[in-house]
């Protein structure tokens, strides 16, 4: 009885000292990461083909979901807002809400499950073919060469990925609400313009998105990185990956948020 | 796929991501319009300003001539002071009119300017010399209660 309380304990213990060692590891990778990432900024072509196979083929995902988002507000919005004789204001609840919140978070749980997922599953496999210790062996620095161009590219593609995000929905709002149910067209864009502020809203949303490019770009590499050199380990480390990128820019989201808008009565 | 195609469809998606980016600062929010960073101070003094926020329009006419900067209380008169930031490519008389007005019923409140026939333009940290408070939805309900019930007498059963 005793030694099985123990045992309880000591899955307890095990469990929370694996959880903070890979946090540490984490911590300790960030800080190599950054050392190299200005050498790696200078090679400009490594990081143009990475902003291909991660911003450029999230493209249409992108898009199309962003559109079909606002639209889905569009006419939830209406519901509500036709009710109060204010139908006219669902412009500035579609691109309020698309801008400030939708936009970054969908666009980086979106780009984790499109592109993240496959970084990680890339990088793990050039560590189970030990392609990464053949680079090491012919003195090519792997973090330079491999991992930094596609954290980068994680960064620079989130801020671009959710501008097209809420410009396209609030192209599909403005389908719905202008073209089929019929809103004034000024009103829509009039009222909205009058609500959503240049520096709070649209910079503090790509703002938000560039922390979420910052962490999913990170979870993506370390996973890749650190990965068992199997293919059990390549799929659970691909699967943490999404998981891990999508709670991260969920809780980031929160403290962000908190910290952006609440001095703002 | 060959350099020179990784770079033309890259540049396109950068393209692309910088327009949706304008197109949020210019035509989602609106950058084009004054948005109370220059332009000159005015104060005005309200017995209550109800709902009134900072950042909220200053409207002339119905056109947007400056923003509301700072609000705070007058500790010695109890009133509340308005601190106005208005475009300078607008100026109003000295006995201009400032009121605070509700955009339709239930909409956002905002400061009205009503210019006189001064010809004397107020300047940066003038003073409104009058005002009209808030419109406060309980006392009016209030008032007319009170007026209603002076116009006929309790009925006595």
């Amino acid at each position: 009885m005793i030694s099985r309380m123990i045992t309880a304990i000591e899955a307890l213990g095990s469990f929370f000292t694996q959880r903070i060692d890979r946090l540490g590891l984490a911590a300790r990778f960030a800080i190599a990461l950054l050392a190299v990432l200005w050498m790696s900024i200078r090679r400009a072509s490594l990081i143009i083909r990475e902003l291909y196979f991660s911003g450029v083929r999230s493209l249409l995902i992108i898009a199309v979901s962003g559109l079909f988002v606002g639209m889905v507000l569009a006419v939830q919005g209406y519901e509500v807002l036709q009710r109060y004789g204010s139908a006219e204001s669902l412009g500035v609840i579609v691109a309020l809400s698309l801008v400030r919140e939708l936009g970054p978070v969908v666009t980086a749980l979106l780009f984790a499950g499109r592109a993240s997922s496959a970084v990680t599953a890339e990088i793990g496999l050039m560590r189970a073919t030990e392609q990464l210790a053949a680079m090491d062996m012919m003195a090519v620095d792997p973090l330079s060469r491999v991992i930094a161009p596609r954290f980068l590219a994680a960064i620079l593609s989130m801020p671009l990925l959710a501008a097209i995000f809420s410009s396209a929905g609030i192209f599909g709002a403005w389908i719905i609400g202008v073209k089929l149910i019929g809103i004034d067209d000024g009103a829509f864009w009039s009222q909205m313009q009058a609500s959503v502020d240049v520096r709070i809203d649209v910079l503090g949303g790509l703002l938000k998105s560039v922390v979420f490019g910052i962490a999913v770009g990170l979870i993506s590499v370390f996973e890749g990185y650190f990965a068992a050199p199997t293919a059990e380990g390549i799929a659970s480390a691909t699967t943490r990956t999404v998981v891990t990128s999508s709670l991260a820019v969920l809780l980031l989201d929160l403290v962000l948020t908190v910290m952006m808008f609440r001095g703002l009565s | 796929m060959n350099r020179s195609k990784f770079d033309f469809t890259v540049g396109l998606f950068v393209a692309i991501g910088l327009l949706a980016m304008v197109f949020m600062a210019l035509k989602v929010g609106n950058l084009a319009s004054f948005d109370g960073g220059t332009g000159y101070a005015l104060d005005a003094h309200f017995d209550n300003i109800g709902g009134l926020k900072v950042r909220a329009p200053v409207k002339s006419a119905g056109v947007v001539v400056g923003r509301v900067e700072a609000v705070r209380l007058d500790s010695e008169t109890y009133e509340a002071v308005v601190r106005l930031r208005i475009d300078p490519n607008y100026h109003f008389s000295k006995d201009t009119i400032g009121s605070i007005l509700t955009s339709g019923l239930l909409g956002e409140q905002y400061v009205g300017l009503e210019p006189g026939g001064d010809p004397v333009y107020l300047a940066n940290g003038d003073r409104l010399g009058k005002t009209q408070s808030a419109m406060i939805l309980e006392k009016l309900i209030s008032q007319f209660l009170f007026s209603k019930a002076a116009e006929t007498p309790a009925k006595v059963p």
